[in-house]
């Protein structure tokens, strides 16, 4: 399957990414509204990473063996069969977190849309995620890449 | 301390109802214009120190930013304009030289503009480039005399005389020199690697070669200059041509200095001098005073090169250009760059790049019709350079007679060069003209080579099409051909120089 890949030598810290994944993932999908008014609601679902002059955008890696989906008492994560992506269902999250504490990259968050989890969900119903799509960089890649 | 009499530049102003405070200008830029207010949980911006380089506006996702000259308005004089005021503040605050970068920005009369190009209407046909071959393939060297050739009782013709070393470039339009200290790693490698996708050569400027550019070698020029950084017999016979560099068109007869901090580890070893020491290229070369130690140092690298490459010599255009060319051709020169007051430059005295050279247009053509005159035009190939910023320019150029051109300014605007004219500062928020990593890495070699390959492909079909226009199929046939240009609004003495007629003539 196709996955996000960063290129930090090449990600400039803008977190442009994080700006465009949750108008994406906003009930408008307009920009300023999604900024103002709905982002206190929202959790972009990609993170900048930084440390000294190594920044890169982090998203969840949609595991080949998911430990989130592992812990997961609830089946709120689960594993679309056609796409192979690592899907979360907020209405079935009951905030355990459990996900955040199994995941080995820390890629999963508490999601301000209530008490429950948040991550990427490779932005479904796109041909190219919208932190992908939006790098001004080209500094994440969208591609099939074998492990 | 009393108070800077020099007042910003531009202002800056914020569309607060656009702002998303998404801070992404205050991550961009490295002059700190923007920055984070916690307090009032939004993004601001100081004006004071922005240089007008448009980073956080192309960036910004909601276009909210708008930069303006700042309206700060002195009496309306035609003598004393603002720019002169402030820079008399400057140098009264700091009493020193004043510094710029990138080439002339004073309202010179462009000559480009005053020249009109030929068309085909009824009396001789146009070619369509699309369905007709078209030919822009150019070689750069010394050319004979002439040709012997022999025929043999196949009919096969063969060619009897030895031909020099030549450059093959696929279009007529090179890279300027610009070396890698005064740019980046990445924008040095999209250099390199453009010139090798479209065909055509960059040239490494005089800081060196750096061990990761070799592999594009074949598709780069080395440069001397009176540094001699970098040099060394392996540089020389990786390279596909050697260029003296005795002067530049942003700064004709004065010398160069990287500074000490840009001088890091890479820098170092590609230079060949000690990390953190100040790269100073002296005014002239010491070994050379005269055309008689010009040709010293040609047959010098003619020599260590085994014959195998062209060598030439890069001079600004400065007023007697066309008996210097003529000299650097008789020194043995395959070919002479010619660097316009234009030309563009990483860091260069304002008062020198401002007022000293001539217009890349006039010496063009006086450089061809004096080595025409002189019967020695065949002997080198002729590289006019000194901003061109469109095909048109170019092909103007050629007609002029110019073999091809070097482009600086407009390659690095391809990669996303805005000419604030701050490259000097070491701060481009670009990642162009700096050696700091966390501005390097915001240009993509990746995007940076596709963007450089596009110009010259656009260019090159631009070209094509005026060619077509004219009714001709190889650009071979209109270097030189002074007949397909017109003049306009010039004076009888500035179309004599050309060798140009007047419009309607």
């Amino acid at each position: 399957m196709k996955r996000i890949f960063a290129k930090e030598h090449l990600c400039i810290g803008c977190r442009l990414c994080e700006v465009h994944c949750l108008v994406q993932h906003s009930k408008s999908k307009r920009i300023i509204t999604a900024m103002t008014r709905e982002k206190s609601h929202i959790t972009p679902r990609v993170r900048v990473q930084e440390s000294g002059q190594v920044t890169f955008a982090l998203q969840c890696r949609h595991c080949e063996r998911p430990r989130c989906l592992e812990a997961c008492m609830t089946g709120a994560i689960t594993r679309d069969p056609k796409t192979g992506i690592i899907l979360h269902d907020a209405d079935k999250c009951v905030g355990c977190w459990m996900c955040l504490m199994s995941c080995p990259v820390g890629a999963i968050q508490r999601g301000r849309e209530g008490h429950v989890a948040s991550k990427c969900d490779l932005c479904q119903g796109l041909d190219v995620p919208a932190c992908v799509e939006n790098c001004p960089n080209e500094a994440l890649v969208f591609e099939e890449r074998s492990r | 301390m009393r108070k800077w009499l020099v007042e910003p530049d531009f202002l800056v102003e914020r569309d607060l109802d656009r702002c998303i405070n998404c801070q992404v200008c205050v991550r961009q830029c490295a002059n700190d214009v923007h920055y984070y207010d916690e307090e009032g949980e939004l993004v601001a911006s100081d004006s004071e120190h922005c240089v007008g380089c448009h980073r956080c506006a192309t960036l910004c996702p909601t276009k909210a930013i708008s930069i303006q000259e700042a309206p700060l308005q002195f009496r309306p004089n035609g003598n004393w304009t603002a720019e002169r005021i402030r820079a008399v503040y400057k140098q009264a605050e700091g009493g020193g030289i004043l510094l710029t970068a990138m080439g002339n920005d004073r309202p010179l009369p462009v000559l480009w503009d005053s020249l009109l190009l030929n068309a085909s209407q009824v009396t001789n046909p146009s070619i369509d480039p699309l369905r007709e071959p078209m030919e822009l393939v150019t070689f750069l060297g010394r050319k004979p005399d002439r040709v012997k050739v022999s025929a043999a009782a196949d009919g096969h013709v063969r060619l009897e005389t030895q031909l020099g070393p030549q450059l093959r470039l696929q279009t007529p339009i090179m890279f300027s020199a610009m070396s890698y200290g005064s740019i980046s790693y990445n924008a040095s490698l999209s250099l390199a690697r453009a010139a090798r996708e479209a065909g055509t050569f960059a040239n490494s400027g005089e800081g060196g070669l750096h061990r990761d550019f070799r592999p594009y070698a074949d598709n780069m020029i080395v440069q001397v200059a009176s540094g001699r950084f970098g040099v060394d017999v392996d540089y020389l016979n990786l390279a596909a041509a050697v260029e003296i560099k005795i002067g530049q068109g942003a700064k004709p007869g004065i010398g160069g200095h990287l500074p000490a901090e840009k001088v890091d580890a890479e820098i170092s070893a590609t230079r060949m001098i000690p990390e953190r020491t100040d790269a100073l290229s002296p005014a002239p070369h010491h070994d050379i005073y005269s055309i008689e130690d010009l040709r010293q140092l040609i047959f010098a690298l003619k020599e260590a090169t085994r014959y195998g490459k062209p060598v030439g010599v890069k001079i600004s255009a400065v007023h007697n250009v066309a008996a210097i060319a003529s000299g650097c051709v008789r020194a043995g020169a395959d070919f002479v760059s010619i660097d316009g007051v234009r030309g563009g430059t990483g860091a260069a005295p304002t008062v020198i790049r401002d007022h000293v050279g001539i217009p890349i247009e006039l010496a063009l053509a006086a450089v061809d019709s004096r080595l025409r005159e002189e019967g020695i035009r065949n002997q080198a190939s002729i590289v006019a350079a000194g901003s061109f910023r469109s095909s048109g320019d170019v092909i103007k150029a050629i007609a002029l007679g110019a073999d091809a051109v070097y482009i600086g300014t407009a390659a690095l605007v391809a990669m996303g060069c805005h000419l604030c004219q701050r490259c000097y500062t070491g701060k481009c928020n670009w990642g162009i003209a700096t050696q700091d990593p966390t501005l390097t890495k915001r240009l993509n070699p990746d995007v940076g080579t596709r963007r450089l390959t596009n110009l010259l492909r656009g260019w090159s079909l631009e070209i094509k099409e005026m060619l077509g226009g004219m009714g001709i199929n190889a650009i071979e046939s209109l270097r030189g051909n002074r007949e397909h240009l017109r003049g306009v609004g010039l004076g009888d003495r500035e179309l004599n120089i050309l060798g140009i007629k007047a419009a309607g003539e």
